[in-house]
């Protein structure tokens, strides 16, 4: 691919992309929703949230634990990070919690 | 003291503070972007205006990657379509709350919402309903234009430098997880979540990223369902 269609295919995407972001904020009126729908949408952030979270966890990137490839040193640590999250509802100690369980995991085995 | 003008400021203040620490989890991923990015020609530069034009990892991995096959332009396109229709369920869920302000307000606000910056908002919302909503967008999404752009270039120069032993793109699922807990505040959103989880990883090989959006429809359905179950057994 050449460079200049290159860059077409970013500019394509950026369009793309920012239609799809602005669709509902842009075109309000034209693409209401019935009210049904738009209380349904409060649980757009726990469904999509854990939507992008289960693959990127179950993916067996860690090294598998009791013999399961899906149950792995990430998933203990994302346990950890969890109670962490549950605990403090703090970002970064869950992230910090998380990252520590499982490098102190890999050590344990490695 | 002006309180319009104030509130405002406070606003997107507290969005500022509220991204950074969920910044951390992007480094990893913008930079493995950035090395996916030279690994099928493109110079630094090409990155750097990637990331600033089109602003969403996961579209922008895939793209990479069907470049890196010689994929029709068409394809590419396509695909970011289908990566990145979940940005219009955060539209949808947004647009009421961002209605009072001016078509350009709108235009910006619209091209800085990521995963993130919706989920953080969302939260905070919940937390304060009285902040005003786009001030707060801008201030929760600016660091991650900036962070995003400028890692994914340092990905691209510092190539494949960094251990993947360290495992640090684990930083990315961490923050999904530090945010789902403050977004799941009842049972019918702890429903959503369950049911979109558990269908997410079921449907993970569909193409174009299909799964996470039924999924999400799906579980955004069934935490409905459980509210209205919730309410008529309240009645």
């Amino acid at each position: 691919m050449t460079r200049p269609e290159l860059w077409l295919v970013f500019v394509l995407m950026g369009i793309v992309t920012v239609s799809l972001r602005a669709s509902f904020i842009l075109l309000q009126d034209r693409l209401a929703l019935p009210n049904a729908l738009e209380r349904a949408l409060r649980y757009v952030p726990a469904a999509v949230l854990a939507a992008i979270l289960t693959p990127a966890l179950f993916r067996g990137a860690g090294e598998p634990l009791l013999g399961l490839e899906w149950f792995d040193t990430r998933v203990v640590a994302a346990l950890i990070a969890g109670v962490v999250a549950w605990r403090t509802r703090n970002i970064l100690a869950t992230i910090a919690a998380g990252m520590a369980a499982l490098w102190a995991l890999a050590w344990l085995l490695g | 003291m002006l309180a319009g003008v104030s509130n405002e400021r406070v606003a997107f203040v507290q969005g500022l503070k509220d991204s950074v620490p969920v910044l951390i989890g992007i480094v990893p991923y913008a930079m493995i972007v950035g090395v996916a990015a030279v690994a099928v020609g493109l110079l630094a530069v090409d990155v750097v205006g990637m990331s600033l034009v089109v602003f969403a990892g996961a579209s922008q991995l895939a793209a990479l990657e069907l470049i890196g096959r010689g994929a029709p332009i068409v394809v590419i396109v396509l695909t970011t379509f289908m990566i990145n229709l979940r940005f219009a369920m955060y539209s949808a869920a947004l647009a009421p709350q961002v209605k009072d302000v001016s078509l350009l307000v709108r235009t910006v606000v619209s091209f800085a919402l990521t995963d993130q910056a919706f989920a953080l908002t969302t939260i905070r919302m919940r937390d304060q309903p009285d902040t005003p909503r786009s001030p707060y967008l801008l201030g929760v999404s600016l660091p991650f234009y900036f962070v995003w752009a400028a890692f994914t270039a340092i990905g691209a120069v510092l190539g494949a430098q960094v251990p993947a032993s360290w495992q640090l793109d684990f930083a990315l699922p961490l923050t999904f997880l530090a945010l789902l807990f403050p977004a799941v505040r009842d049972r019918p959103s702890l429903a959503a979540a369950l049911a979109g989880g558990a269908l997410a990883v079921v449907l993970r090989d569909l193409p174009f990223n299909l799964g996470l959006v039924i999924a999400a429809l799906v579980g955004v359905g069934v935490g409905a369902w459980v509210e209205v179950l919730r309410d008529r057994a309240r009645a």
